[in-house]
Formats: structure tokens, sequence, C-alpha cells
């Protein structure tokens, strides 16, 4: 139900479709939300103002081309939007608990419809994208004992693009509309004819900028990892972490244009009457189902790789013991990247292929969970008879392990072609899907945060807070999902606002039982940080090296310098730090040198505002000001490439100081 | 690989003697001599209609292309196994496996659909491969 109200008769040439009508007042709950987000705002920026933190913001990090400082602010962007979808998730949950017979429930189902695609894109896109960017970001570099990235500049432009997309999302929320579409927003639904308000615009160039930002920091960190190893880390030395972001970056700059080009053929299709995946003319829907699939499959790999590598950091290190099978772990990642290519029909079984097209791609699915068992069992065989200990990764690791194994074991049943036909589009799938992006991607950047966050800030979490959160997320999550599970098997489909069948309603109590739950943990999460930074002097870590760890990012001090490493180390096996300390390494005191860095900039920043204006102004058809920022944009880009003043060198007095603090520091602990 | 001074924006400038080498007068000449030539064959192929059949001619010039395409990366971008330390020949194998995937995968999905989800009647459904 559009309210055709919400735009003018005519485009204004002044403000496009844009009118007061866009604002939603006459909706209690998004009023109530745009207050209590004003109030918040409102507070942010005068603690800021107050604290007089501005100058220290826009130097320290809004321009910082700092990969560790960089990879700080893709989690924050990734947990504060983390937040917002995860308010989406309870709206849908107690909406859903509720519904039932006469009661409808609270939300009218235009603005449901919304609350599932923003649930959907947020948490993809802008939630667990900045997640995995982020860990790879601040680790890859400290891994490989590089100094930087390649190219430290196109790494902060390609995370204010990111950051553009997530706030041009959520303008969506008290200007306008969002797609209604669910989040790969289909034609001919996403089409003119039937989505013809803004949201599926705001979906589009949300994710059309973000995109930008996505492919660029994987082109980065591809180069990164193959030309800025330390002397001796052949590939087969790289930690495993290094290896995952290496293959999940080699994904996303092979399937994001994907992505690209149909966005903008769904553009095209919006904005000047193309006729690529419309019903008439020509056009054909499926082979925008077919496309975004070839992006969309890899893109849940792009998504899991790097948590991959995330526990087979942990296991190690908390088992006191060498990585299992290394090499398998390798070829396993990198068939895992390969068979990711060959599987994408499998979301949409019914769509009309014949048998042989299907069973092709049911075996190849099936297929795909053989290098995914090779890690789960390098895993265990890592732990067999180590010393483990049961600190906080290791805790969300061990969670892992259980709960994505039977996300996966419900994937294989999904996989099979006429089973799929039964149970596609139901809970089930939804309960599926949810058990591997939450038990893999999200329990995995949980044990990452807990696991670098003594590197990135030189103290630990409070363990209290984490166990306490760490119990209300598992426990939480089995409530939640294992009714989809059941009323997916009973034939219940997705994204209803709506049931009249009374005899459902049990399961989705338990259901929203489970997310607040959830709810709980995320609170426990958010006091954890809060009670570890007011603690951090008790919490304080000198080593550098708090959990006895194995690799090189754990070499430096605990938050590393600007330069990462006063000298390249050079790397004689796996596990390079542990190698260093069995052999009696010796920290150098002596003859230093001046380190050549890169000088921040204020460009990236610069360039992600206007292509924040620039995406409004497509989305409301505001033709002038679209071409405004485009010209901008372009003209701020090559701007940028006069920019001779781009480097600079740290003093070799400033480093021999700053290795000589750690030094005491190291002394002092004894 | 890695030296003391390629971590910033600037380092990779003068650092690319890892890389590819730059040719020299001799293979830019057999790279260009190469392309005319495989450039006037098409040409003559259709001004003169040499080949009737156009399905064959039409074929007969993607070949050539083909060839075209091989000799540009060799001769103008300067591919071998051994640039980059094997990592262009490697990404070049990944592109054209992905691509291949991508493409006959889509063929193949799309012609399946095409005649599955065409009207019919249940009999000629119940006959379908």
């Amino acid at each position: 139900m559009t309210t055709p109200s919400l735009y003018p008769a005519v485009d204004s040439p002044i403000f496009g479709r844009l009118s007061l009508a866009a604002l939603p007042i006459h909706e209690p709950i998004l009023v109530g939300t745009f207050i209590g987000v004003s109030i918040g705002a409102v507070a942010v920026l005068f603690a800021i103002t107050y604290f007089k933190a501005w100058g220290m913001l826009w130097r320290d990090w809004i321009t910082s081309v700092d990969h560790k400082k960089i990879g700080v602010m893709y989690i924050i962007l990734g947990l504060v939007m983390f937040l917002r979808g995860f308010a989406d998730a309870l709206m849908m949950r107690s909406q859903q608990a509720i519904s039932f017979g006469s009661d409808q429930g609270y939300l009218p189902a235009h603005h449901y419809d919304q609350v599932f695609t923003a649930h959907g894109v947020i948490m993809i896109f802008f939630a667990a994208m900045p997640f995995v960017t982020g860990l790879m970001n601040y680790a890859v570099p400290l891994q490989i004992g590089a100094r930087d990235v390649s190219f430290p500049f196109l790494n902060n432009f390609s995370f204010w693009m990111t950051a553009a997309g997530a706030i041009l999302t959520m303008i969506s929320l008290f200007v306008g509309e969002y797609a209604k579409t669910g989040w790969l927003a289909y034609p001919p639904l996403s089409g003119l004819a039937y989505s013809p308000g803004v949201g599926v615009d705001y979906w589009i160039w949300g994710l059309q900028i973000a995109g930008v930002g996505t492919l660029l920091s994987g082109v980065n960190l591809v180069v990164t990892i193959v030309k800025m190893r330390a002397p001796g880390m052949r590939m087969m030395k790289l930690p495993v972490f290094t290896w995952t972001a290496l293959c999940t970056n080699i994904l996303i700059v092979a399937a994001f244009p994907v992505l690209t080009a149909i966005l903008a053929m769904l553009s095209l299709d919006r904005y000047l009457g193309f006729h690529f995946f419309t019903n008439t003319m020509g056009g054909n829907p499926m082979m925008y189902v077919n496309l975004i699939w070839i992006w969309g499959h890899p893109e849940v790999y792009i998504l899991i790789l790097p948590l991959f590598g995330v526990f087979s950091e942990v296991v190690p290190t908390f088992s006191g013991k060498r990585l299992f099978g290394y090499t398998s772990m390798v070829y396993a990642t990198v068939v895992i990247t390969i068979l990711s290519y060959l599987v994408w029909l499998h979301h949409f079984f019914t769509m009309g292929s014949g048998a042989s097209v299907n069973s092709f791609f049911g075996i190849t699915t099936m297929i795909i969970s053989i290098p995914t068992g090779v890690k789960l069992f390098n895993w265990l065989f890592t732990m067999y008879k180590g010393r483990i200990r049961f600190e906080l990764p290791m805790m969300w690791t061990v969670a892992f392990m259980v709960t994505f194994t039977i996300g996966g074991m419900s994937g294989v049943m999904l996989a099979v072609p006429p089973a799929d036909f039964v149970l596609h589009n139901s809970l089930f799938l939804i309960a599926h899907f949810h058990n591997v992006i939450i038990g893999g991607v999200v329990f995995g950047t949980f044990a990452g945060i807990n696991y670098w966050w003594p590197k990135a800030f030189g103290f630990k979490l409070d363990r209290k807070w984490g166990v306490r959160s760490f119990w209300f997320w598992v426990v939480g999550f089995y409530f939640a999902f294992m009714p989809l599970y059941v009323l997916g098997l009973m034939g219940v489909t997705r994204r209803m606002r709506h049931f009249d069948d009374q005899s459902l309603q049990i399961w989705f109590v338990i259901a929203a039982f489970g997310a607040v739950l959830i709810a709980c943990g995320i609170a426990c999460m958010l006091i954890q940080f809060a009670v570890s930074i007011m603690n951090r002097e008790k919490l304080k870590d000198t080593t550098g090296d708090p959990w006895n760890a194995r690799t090189l990012e754990w070499s430096t001090s605990s938050p590393p310098p600007e330069y990462n490493f006063a000298f390249t180390p050079i790397v004689h096996d796996n596990d390079a730090w542990w190698d260093m300390k069995y052999r009696g390494y010796e920290r150098p005191a002596g003859g230093f040198r001046p380190i050549h860095m890169p000088k921040n900039t204020g460009a990236g920043a610069i360039l992600g505002g206007i292509s924040l204006v620039f995406g409004f102004a497509m989305v409301w058809h505001i033709w002038w000001l679209a071409a405004v920022g485009f010209v901008a944009l372009i003209a701020t880009a090559i701007g940028h490439t006069f920019n001779y003043n781009r480097d600079f060198n740290i003093p070799a007095e400033e480093v021999e100081r700053t290795e000589e603090a750690r030094t005491k520091a190291l002394a002092a602990q004894g | 690989m890695s030296s003391d001074t390629n971590t910033t924006a600037h380092g990779h400038d003068h650092d690319e003697h890892g890389g590819a080498s730059h040719g020299t007068f001799r293979s830019y000449m057999t790279g260009f001599i190469l392309s005319v030539i495989l450039t006037a064959i098409p040409f003559w192929i259709v001004m003169s209609d040499a080949i009737a059949n156009h399905t064959i001619a039409a074929l007969t010039i993607l070949g050539f292309a083909l060839v075209q395409v091989i000799v540009h990366m060799i001769y103008f971008l300067h591919m071998d196994t051994k640039s980059e330390g094997g990592w262009n020949m490697l990404a070049l194998i990944f592109t054209i496996i992905l691509l291949v995937i991508a493409v006959s995968g889509s063929i193949w999905v799309m012609y399946h659909l095409d005649t599955n989800m065409m009207p019919m009647t249940p009999v000629e459904a119940s006959n379908l491969p």
C-alpha cells in the first residue's frame, strides 16, 4: 500500500519528488523513534563539543589513513548499524508474536514490509560487511608484518563510501520510505510498475555507493597481501586469517562488479524506462534473479571466510598448539572460493529449471560441505590434547562450531532440490541462514573483537560481562530460531505480518522470547565495553601479547605504534611470532631509521559526503543537485590527484623514544 | 617484495622492477604487425564474402578475435607465466574460469527456464527432460 500523498503530483524543479509529505509525521512509531534518535544525536554532538573533541576526531580519525584506525571505524559502523538492524528484528518478532486472529498487531503492512527489507539489507551490507572488512583491515597488515595497506588513502575513501551508503539507508527511515521488496528487491516487484515510490531507489543508491567502497577495499587488501608480506613469508607461511582474507577479497573483486551491473540495469529500468527486468517489451525478471545470485552466493562466502580465519587463529592460540592441518586448511579455503561460484542456482531451485540443472547445482552445493567439514575437523583436532583456555574468544569459537554445524546440516537438507520445493521461502530457510550467519559471522565477529581488542586498545575486555553476554546470546539464539525450523516444516512462509491459525502462536512467542534474550546479550556486550573502558587500568596489558599468541600482530606493542613495526620482521616459520618467542627473540634496541609514512587527508570523507548528496538527489529526482554532486565528485577526485603533499617521515629519534618506552614497559612487567 | 618504503601511497611509483618487462622495439613491432594481419584477414573475409556460410564466417572471425586478444596480452600487456611472480597468469586463469562459469551457467539456466516455463499442456509438461 503506497500512500499516494507521499509524493507531489508533479515533480518540483527544485525539490524533485521531495515535499513535506515525505516526512512520516502520521506514523507514531517513526515520530517516537525520530525523537529518540534526535535526543541521542544532540547528546553526542554536545558531548563532542563539550570535550572539545572535534579537532581530535577530524585529525586522528575521520582523515586517518592508518589501517588500524580505519579498521576500528568499520567495526564501530558495523555495531551501530547492527543495533538498527536488531531493532528491526525485535519489531518483527513482536509483531508476529501478537498478530493472530482478530489482532492485527501494531505494524501496518507497508511499514512491516519496509522493516523486513531494511533488516536484511542492513544486517548484510552495513553490519556484517563492515565487521569483516574491519577485522581484515585491522589484522591483515599486522599479521604480514607491513606498516599499512598498499593504498592507504584508498582505504580511507572506501570506508567513507561504505559509511555514506549506510547513512543514505538510515535517512530513508525519516525521509520518505524504504523498499518493501525484501532484501534483494526482485523485479517485477521492484520495478517501476509495482514500486513507484522512492523505497527501491534508496535501496539502489545506498548499495551502489557502499559497493564502490567494498570493491575498492577488496582491491586494496588483495594487493596488500600479494605485495607487502614480510621477507620470508611465503604464501604457505601466511597466517590462516590472512589466507581467508585473501580469498575473501578476491571474491569481492570478482563478485561485486556483478552487483554494480545489476543495480545499474535496475536503475535504467526505473529511471529511463529500459526493459531489462520488466514483464513486457522483452524484459526478463528471471535474469535478475540469476544475476543477483551470481553475486549473492559468493557474497555469503565473503562474509563467512574471514571468520573461518578468525577461528583458525583463536583455536591454536587458546589450545597452545600449532593449527592442525595448515595445508588442508588453505586448500579447503581455496576450494570453497572456487566452489562458491558454482552453486548460485540453489537460491532459486523452484523458478523452473529442469531436473538436470537442479541436480547439478544441488550436487555442487552438497560438495561445498566437504571442505567446510575439513575445516571443522581441523579445529577439533587442533583442540584435541591441547591445553585449552576457555577465554572469551575460545568460548565464542566453541559456540560457533556447534551452532554452525547444525546450520550446515539444515543447509544440506535445503540443497536437495525436491526437499527445497517443500521448504523454499518458508521459515525453515530463515532458520537455516540465521543459523549459519549468526552462528558463523556474528559469533565469529564477537570472537574476533574479544581476541583483538587488547591489541587495538591495550587492555582486555571484562570477562564477567563477556560471559553473561555469551550465554544470553547463545541461549537466546536457540530460543529464537529453533521454533522457526518447526514452523517452517509446518509450512509457514517467510515475511508474513499476520496469521489466522492460532495454534502457531506459541512458537512465535518462544521465538520472541529468544529475541529478548539476545537483546539482553547485546546489552551485556555494550556494558562489557563500557565496564572495560572504565577499568582499563586494571585490565591493562603491557606485554602486547596477552594471550600467548602465535602470529606477528602480537609481536608489537598494544596498541601498536603508528608504524606497526620499527623493523620489518623476518619470517622463518608459520606462526612467526611463536617461532620468534621459541628462539629467544631480542627486540632491537638501537639503529632505528626514519620511517616513511602516508599523511592523513580529508579527501575520502569529502568524497563520501558528496556521494551521499548525489545519492539523495538521485533518489528524490532532484536533477540539478545530482548534476552538481556528480561534477563535484569528479572535480574533487581529480583535485586530490594534485595533492603532492602526501607523505612524511617519522624521525629516527621519535621511533627510538617510542621503542624505548615499550622496552621500559616490558622490563617493568618482568 | 616488501621493502621499507613501499608502505606509502607513493612507494610503488618506482617499485615496478619485480613486475612485467617493458618490451623492446622488436616485440612491439611483432605485436603490431600480427595485429594488423589478424585484423586484415577478418576484414577481407567480410568484404570479399570469401566464406559463403555466414555462421561459419562469424565463427572464423571470432576465432581471429580470440587470437588477437592473446597477441595483445603477450606483446602489449607483457603477460607471460613469470610476470609479477606468476600472479598475472593466475589472475587471468581465475578470471577465465569465473567468466566461463557465469556466462555458460547463465545461458544454460536461462535456456532451461525458457523451455520449461513456456505455456504448455500437462501432457507436454510430463514429457519434458
